[in-house]
């Protein structure tokens, strides 16, 4: 690693003050973010650790009933705590291992936007809100290409916001190594329709399948998921071509309509 | 440098750090405790697996400054107090759960951090916990043997020969 000074703020204002120098980086729970400094591909002269912010971890229920996730809390206690949404509670105990779901957090994944992680399926198939130090912003505006957010320099996401399905499922295809999503589908059934988010397959990052969210929504079950589609533009690599994970993305889909509860 | 104080295995310690220090380093390096081993270095191996505050991390992939004020346990700090070994520990050895034994200290750790929270698991619980430890001899059905007698089970007979 290069070197480097770390600070420790134990408030967003702080963390915001200290963000604004040069080469400033945010660290959460440092399971990207520390094997990418190791490998030399990242060179900041400061890293602000957000993990001594009380005031964004924890699980709740809002006003309006959706889970509200603070940005600096573990995927283990999300898979502990976020009961309501047995879906989102089951992707999160099986990310990485449980020594990396005890430190990994759900802002330091939607921050970074790898586009094989888990959580951006559920941010964008829930229609969630990720709340920054700044505003608020709709997860169909919030992704926006492989390693690319929304976001601007030095900005936090303090809480995500998942509205309640009637029923939901995560389902992955493992990268076997890795463990990493070679293919996952995240399948959420709200009143007003179905939406399903993919994560691992495309070049451009998580997407929506529209064409199964149109079919979904008119009838749920796995009969009506459509034919798989192109791999024109999905990831192709080693372990998988880009027909296969588009084939990947039609079997998931069924799987996770099939899971749903 | 930063200065940090953090309890490991129930003593004060204190040291300078620098930013890019990892908690490994510093119980290594700093506190000459070797008992936490680096397999890979890159967060797959497990290895290096100490408990911050009572949960399961890798200490490859945590800076030793986030981990001032905390509480640290390593394998060094889970014998009896009378020196004996601990429950856990013994059933590695009564069940011969390793062979180089490089990886043991961090499957112990993980071992102990799944008892904690699970006292009863099943066999395909304890295998699915130890997802982020590799074992490079392949000698994983008598660590699995080992932790299932240190939950008090009944030991699976499996083909470990």
């Amino acid at each position: 690693m290069y070197s480097f000074d770390i600070q420790r703020p134990t408030t967003i204002a702080d963390a915001v003050a200290a963000l604004s120098t040069d080469e400033a980086l945010p660290l959460g729970g440092g399971q990207t973010l520390i094997p990418t400094l190791k490998q030399r591909l990242s060179a900041p002269s400061v890293l602000v650790s957000l993990g001594t912010i009380a005031e964004i971890k924890g699980v709740c229920t809002g006003d309006d009933g959706a889970v509200c996730i603070g940005g600096g809390t573990t995927h283990a206690t999300v898979a502990r705590e976020a009961s309501s949404y047995p879906a989102l509670a089951d992707l999160a105990g099986h990310i990485g291992d449980p020594a990396v779901r005890n430190r990994g957090t759900i802002g330091g994944s939607l921050a970074n936007n790898d586009p094989s992680a888990c959580y951006p399926s559920a941010a964008l198939a829930s229609g969630a809100t990720i709340v920054t130090n700044t505003r608020s912003i709709a997860a169909d505006d919030y992704f926006q290409g492989m390693f690319a957010t929304a976001l601007n320099e030095g900005e936090i996401i303090t809480e995500v916001r998942f509205p309640v399905p009637e029923k939901a499922a995560y389902m992955k295809f493992e990268q076997p190594a890795s463990r990493f999503a070679l293919v996952g589908v995240f399948v959420a059934k709200y009143a007003d329709g179905v939406r399903v988010a993919v994560t691992g397959a495309s070049e451009n990052g998580v997407f929506r399948w529209t064409e199964a969210e149109a079919a979904l929504s008119s009838n749920f079950s796995a009969d009506a998921v459509p034919a798989a589609p192109s791999g024109d533009g999905m990831i192709s690599d080693l372990h998988g071509s880009g027909a296969y994970r588009a084939h990947l993305v039609a079997v998931m889909t069924k799987r996770a309509v099939a899971a749903a509860r | 440098m930063t200065k940090v104080t953090m309890t490991v295995n129930g003593k004060t310690v204190s040291g300078e750090v620098k930013g890019n220090t990892l908690l490994t380093e510093f119980l290594r390096e700093d506190l000459r405790l070797t008992g936490t081993h680096v397999g890979c270095d890159t967060s797959q191996c497990g290895a290096c697996v100490v408990h911050v505050n009572g949960e399961a991390v890798k200490s490859c992939t945590m800076f030793a400054a986030e981990a001032d004020g905390a509480e640290v346990k390593t394998v060094e700090g889970m014998a009896n107090a009378d020196g004996s070994l601990s429950v856990i520990q013994q059933a590695f050895q009564d069940y011969h759960g390793l062979q180089c034994g490089f990886c043991t200290p961090g499957m112990v750790m993980s071992a102990a951090a799944l008892l904690k929270d699970n006292p009863k698991p099943t066999e395909a619980e304890v295998r699915d916990y130890l997802e982020g430890n590799i074992c490079r001899c392949t000698g994983y059905h008598n660590i699995v043997r080992a932790i299932m007698a240190a939950s008090g089970q009944d030991v699976p007979a499996v083909a470990a020969e």
